[in-house]
Order: structure tokens, then sequence, then C-alpha cells
């Protein structure tokens, strides 16, 4: 298996359904000419022409709907947003366009759109720029929201997102753009709505997504030197949510922490711990503990910044709570 | 503005509250700060101060009653003032709004003869602290084992129950006391119910704890008390009255810098690691008629034997008068149980939670002893057990530790440069 990074996955991912597929096409800003702001559209331009990869003016909801409309005629338009923060000006195109056409049509307008771009914090920018909206996306029925940021997992998605008749809201983080992992090469699908345990253990459950499974698994390793197993799972797709892998979890361990970027109000950590408590009440052992970002705009400063994000030490204090350490 | 009084928490380890009689009579004038009842806890009877001048308009939990700590016991005020009124905000006021629970509370008002179960039901409505918090695991473990959960100990917060604390735990223990009437098919006539007093209950819940968490081993070892008797009769003759000391008050003594030299058997198993405590705390199990208290002689083993006579003097009169306070008999870092006066040879002793060791002492008798050459002659021989909690103490500790006691009862001497 390759060895490749997640922006290199990406880019498999899209130029193997491109190749495929010639209805699929990739539009957003400086995705063609200057090889897409984070480089994941490398080379794209190049291979596919300006037909197929389009530069668009800086217009969100201009372009987000332009792919409404293109899917509505029988196109499969990947959009990237720079970064899920400015997708917000889409918000209407995506929620009460993209969600809402197959039902508002009486099934006649499939919307098989894949809306990408990285999601919540990169590194100092500030409050405007580093902002989860995954909560809100999967608030909304008739959208699959995917968040994953492991090369492999992100290939596998992105080709099922592609080859799904729904729109696919996909969340990626321009802070491991860059880390690789092992990627099967070619033909490789990963079916939306099924999670992944990134790593077993038997002392306590840990759920988290995107960037903050890297997190996870740091606080894993220097747990593991304590004698505590942390088992991690990694949903990948948060609509919809593959419930079942955390209840089977959490019925072994009797603990569960939900590590999340974002504030931690209204959040998918809560709608996990919900489902948790409900179906998993008689196998707790010790009330549920969720670790996000505080309640605050983000700060620009490096120190604070680090403080507000969901951290390792923090996580590891709410691990050592859940097990009454 | 009338003042209502509540149940105090008069020690670290009260779970309820009983009065054991009123000072003042309904209807009399009281002065803030002077006692007016006198409570019982689970470890004496202490006098509590009104907490406000007037009169004593309503007396709610009458003697010999019980409530849950913070319940209204009695409301002061005007002679005129509407007591149940009183009580009816003070409660929404703690509550947020609970008519009911006022109501019960009032309700003793008029049976003050039939008193027991209405201070019971004004207590479970006025507050909620005596719940039993249990997680849902530890309490689906503890149905599938049959453990009773009144019988554990939480160690989670707020004294939650978890799984760990129930999962160690064998099943089938005996249901608490309202099994007792047809115990084995005795006639109801045959058998007098006995309340439990507020100390008989801590007996029971703590020697419970004990020697379910605690796994007990036992160490006899007999002691040649002849020399070591000889010479306090000789000493105690020439001393005057308030400094003499008494057999048992050595026993302390002794014992206390054996302990110093023995830190390991001078301490405490604490869940995640062992307490090895520096100074000896030495708890003298006190029988009373109500049960059993056990005074605690802070550092001990830094006393003189006369400032351990006097302590011991002070603390079991204090016992014995139901007027020890919580400092005193709390703290201890081992227990000594006396039943030589008893006649009582040899007998093993429950270790008092969370103290790793206890130390059960015989009566002292004179018994042939068999020397190496076969001799046989007669010694003052006094039998000791030490109980240790193995999880904190192994068979060669105890065993060390009593060979240094046995070099102290028998050569005390040794104590002028080992102790």
């Amino acid at each position: 298996m390759a060895i490749i990074s997640l922006r290199e996955a990406l880019r498999q991912a899209m130029t193997e359904e491109m190749e495929r597929d010639p209805t699929v096409f990739l539009m957003g800003e400086e995705v063609g000419e200057y090889n897409g702001a984070y480089k994941v559209s490398k080379g794209m331009l190049q291979q596919f022409g300006p037909m197929r990869v389009v530069d668009s003016p800086i217009s969100e909801a201009g372009f987000c709907g332009l792919g409404v409309g293109a899917a509505m005629v029988g196109m499969r338009p990947i959009i990237e947003m720079m970064t899920w923060n400015f997708a917000i000006q889409a918000f209407d195109q995506i929620i009460n366009h993209a969600a809402k056409m197959l039902y508002m049509s009486g099934g006649q307008f499939p919307i098989p759109m894949v809306i990408r771009g990285p999601h919540g914090a990169a590194h100092m920018l500030s409050a405007q720029h580093s902002q989860c909206v995954d909560h809100m996306l999967v608030n909304v029925p008739g959208m699959i929201v995917i968040s994953t940021v492991i090369p492999a997992d992100a290939k596998g998605l992105m080709k099922s997102a592609i080859r799904n008749n729904n729109p696919v809201c996909f969340l990626e983080s321009e802070m491991v753009y860059g880390k690789e992992g092992e990627v099967p090469e070619g033909e490789y699908l990963i079916p939306i709505g099924v999670g992944d345990i990134k790593r077993k253990g038997e002392h306590v459950t840990l759920v988290a997504w995107n960037k903050m499974v890297y997190v996870a698994l740091e606080v894993a390793e220097e747990l593991a030197q304590e004698g505590i197993e942390v088992e991690i799972l990694d949903p990948r797709t948060l609509q919809p949510l593959d419930e079942n892998m955390i209840f089977e979890s959490v019925r072994k361990t009797h603990r569960l922490v939900v590590l999340e970027e974002g504030w931690g109000i209204s959040t998918i950590g809560n709608y996990i711990v919900d489902r948790t408590v409900t179906e998993c009440f008689d196998d707790l052992d010790a009330p549920p503990v969720r670790v996000h970002n505080h309640f605050v705009p983000m700060p620009y400063n490096e120190t604070l910044e680090h403080e507000v994000l969901p951290n390792k030490e923090r996580t590891i204090e709410a691990i050592k709570k859940v097990l009454y350490r | 503005m009338a003042t209502v009084m509540e149940m105090p928490k008069l020690s670290d380890t009260m779970k309820e509250g009983a009065v054991a009689r009123w000072l003042k009579k309904e209807g009399e004038k009281i002065t803030a700060g002077i006692p007016v009842v006198e409570i019982e806890t689970d470890k004496a009877t202490m006098e509590f101060e009104s907490p406000a001048s007037g009169t004593l308009i309503k007396i709610i939990v009458g003697d010999k009653q019980t409530c849950e700590l913070n319940a209204p016991i009695a409301v002061i005020g005007k002679p005129d003032e509407n007591w149940q009124e009183a009580v009816d905000k003070y409660l929404s006021k703690k509550k947020g709004g609970s008519a009911p629970a006022a109501k019960a509370a009032a309700a003793p008002a008029a049976a003050p003869a039939a008193a027991p179960a209405p201070a019971a039901q004004a207590s479970t409505t006025a507050s909620t602290l005596d719940r039993l918090r249990v997680s849902p695991l530890a309490k689906r473990v503890a149905a599938d084992k049959g453990i009773d959960l009144r019988s554990v100990q939480g160690s989670g917060p707020n004294g939650r129950i978890i799984v760990r604390d129930v999962e160690n735990l064998g099943g089938g223990l005996q249901a608490p006391s309202d099994a007792v009437p047809g115990f084995a098919g005795v006639p109801a006539a045959e058998m007098e119910k006995v309340s439990l007093s507020m100390m008989r209950k801590t007996i029971a819940r703590r020697l419970v704890e004990s020697t379910t968490t605690a796994p007990h081993f036992f160490l006899t070892i007999s002691l040649n008390m002849g020399p070591l008797l000889a010479w306090r009769k000789a000493t105690v003759a020439k001393l005057p009255e308030s400094d003499k000391f008494s057999v048992n008050d050595l026993i302390v003594f002794l014992v206390s810098r054996a302990l110093r030299k023995h830190p390991n058997i001078n301490s405490s198993w604490q869940g995640d690691y062992i307490a090895q405590y520096n100074s000896v705390h030495m708890g003298v199990a006190v029988a009373l008629p109500a049960g059993l208290v056990t005074p605690v002689v802070r550092h001990s083993d830094k006393l003189s034997l006369v400032q351990i006579a006097q302590k011991n003097r002070e603390l079991i009169k204090l016992a014995r008068d139901g007027k020890l306070q919580p400092d005193d008999y709390s703290g201890g870092t081992f227990t000594i149980s006396n039943l030589g006066m008893s006649g009582i040879e040899e007998f093993t002793a429950i270790i008092n939670p969370p103290q790793a060791a206890i130390l059960a002492v015989g009566t002292t008798l004179a018994t042939p002893v068999v020397d190496e050459n076969g001799d046989v002659s007669v010694e003052q021989r006094m039998k000791v057990t030490l109980s240790c909690d193995h999880r904190v103490i192994d068979g060669a500790q105890g065993a060390e530790f009593l060979k240094t006691l046995k070099t102290f009862f028998e050569d005390p001497m040794t104590c002028l440069f080992m102790g």
C-alpha cells in the first residue's frame, strides 16, 4: 500500500471518480490556476481542463447555488469551500436548496453534490475562521455529513460520497492535509455511515472524529503507560451516525468520553451522550463526560488558542474522571 | 420572623440525628447561645445551642425521636406566631417550594405521644441527603449478585456506589432488620424488638464494612507479665494519686512505642495507596451500656506514662457520660481492645476501619511454662492477638511487630533505647 498524505488521498479519490464518470466536476475558489488554496486539486486543471475544474468567483452562495442547479440537471458537482467558515455564506443554498430539493420536488430532483473543505480551527486564524459547523449540518434532514482526516478513510469515503445521490457535506482539516497514512490504491470504497475502531481498549470508550482522532491517539498512548486502555471510536460519518458501534463499546467499557472540536452546546457530543444514556443506561458506571472548546470566540493568541481547543490534558482529565481515578 | 432549628450535623460520620431530650419546654423563653436540646449522634450525646432568642413555640422532633440531618426540629419565635407558617416558608425556601413537605413536617404536632413515624415522614420529605447513590451498572451488578446496597460503602463522588465497590463482594448478604420478626419461627410474643441507637447503627455499618472489605488475619503471642507487673506495683506505690497508672495505661504506652518502630502497622488502606502514619494516635475501646466507643489518645507515642494515664482517665469519663466530642474519637491510627478485666483469656477483634490493625488484649493468668531445659515454672502470662488487614500488612510484618512488643513488655527497659 502506498503511503500518501491526506491531500493526495482526496485528490486521488476525486481524480479517479472524474476519470470514471464524465458528469463529475470540481468547482471552487482557486481550485484551478492556483491548484487549490491548500493544493488538494494540484494538477487537476491540467488533467481535466477548465470545463471540469472551474475557478469560481469569490461568492460561496453563488457557486454553491450553481452546483445545486448543475446537480438538478444530471451533473455530479464537487464544490470546494476554501473553509467551512466561508460556507456559512452558502448555508441558504446548502440547507434550503441542496438538502430540501428532493423532498420539495416530490422526488424529481436528487442532488448528487459533494460540498467539501477544511473544518474547524486551523492555526491562529482567530474568531471568524476557526469554527465548527458540523453540529448544525447534522441537524438538517436530507444531507449526509462526513468528517474525516485519516488518508485511507478520506479516500474511501470521498469516492462513496461522489457516487451517492444525496448532497454530502465533507469536512476535512487544513492542519493535517500533509499527514500521511497507508492508502489502498485503485477502487477503494468505504460505506457511508460505518464507524471505525481506531484503537482497541477495555477501560473507557473515547469517541473522536476529524483531527481530534490524532489527539485521541496521543492520549491513548500516554494512558497506556498507566495501564489505562482506551478504545478510540471514529464514527467517520456524522450523519447518519454509527450508533451501534458506540453502544457496543460502552457495554464493554461502561464509560464514555466524547472528544469534539467546537463549542459544547447542542452538539454531536451531546447527541452521542443522549443516545448512549438512553440505550446503555444500565451499563454505565459513571456519567459520560465531554471535552470541547471553551465557550468563547477563538482567540488569535497562540497560547490561548491551545487552551480553548480540546487538548490532550483536558481529555486525560476527563478519562480519569469517568474511571474515578 | 420565627427561626426554624434544624437537626445539626455534629460529626463527620453522622447520617441521621436523634433528639435525646429537650432541655426546654414548649412555651419557655430562651436566649440565643444557651443549650436547648441534647442531640444523640452516632458517637455521643451533645448539647446543642439555640440559634435565636425568643419563645420555643414548637418542638417538631420530640424526645427520643429520629430525623434526617437538616430536617426542622423546632421553631423559635414570638409566643403568638404561627409556627407552621414558619416551617412552610422555611422548607419552600430550602426546596424551592414544596408545600407537602411542610405539611408532613407539621404532622407530628397533633400526636406527640405516637412519636416516631411522623418524625421520620418529616425528614424524608425535607431532605434527600440520605438517598443511596448508585451508578446504574453497580445497581445491576448488585441485583445480579443479591448484594444489599445499604451495606456497601460507596467510593465514588458523594459516596456514589460504583461497580468496583460491588464487583468483589459476594452475594447474599442478609437483608437488614426488617426481616427479623419472622425469624426462624420464634413467636412474636417471645421476642422484644430493641430499637437501634445511633451508636449501634454505626457499629453495625462500620464493622460490616471492615469484615467485607478488609481481609483479616490473626497473630497471637503470649507475654510474660511478671516483671512488668511487679515493677508497676512498686512504682505506683510511690506516686501521688493523680499520677498513678493502670496496667491498661502501660499497655497503651508500650504498644504506642512499639508502633513507632513499625509504621507499616500504624497504617491505613486508602484504595490506591497505603497511608503510613509517623505519629501514633491510639484508639482505646471503651465498653458502654449502649455499645462501644474508641476515644483516641493523640500522639500517644510521645506522651509519658503519666500523661497517658491522665488522658485515658479523662476520655473514659467523657465516654461514660456520653460527652465525647468528635475530636475525641476520630483520627485514630491503631486500636487496643482490652477484655482482660473481664477474664477473657484471648480473643480476636475486628479492625476499626480505615485502620490496618487492632490489638486484642486478654487477661493475665498464672501459667506453667516449660523453659529450654525442660524445667517447669509458673509465670504471669498475658495473650495478645493482632488482627491485621492483609491488604496492608503481611504475616511476617505483623510477627516482627509482636516481637518488638514482646521485648518491650518483658524487658521494659529496652524502651529506653529502642522506643
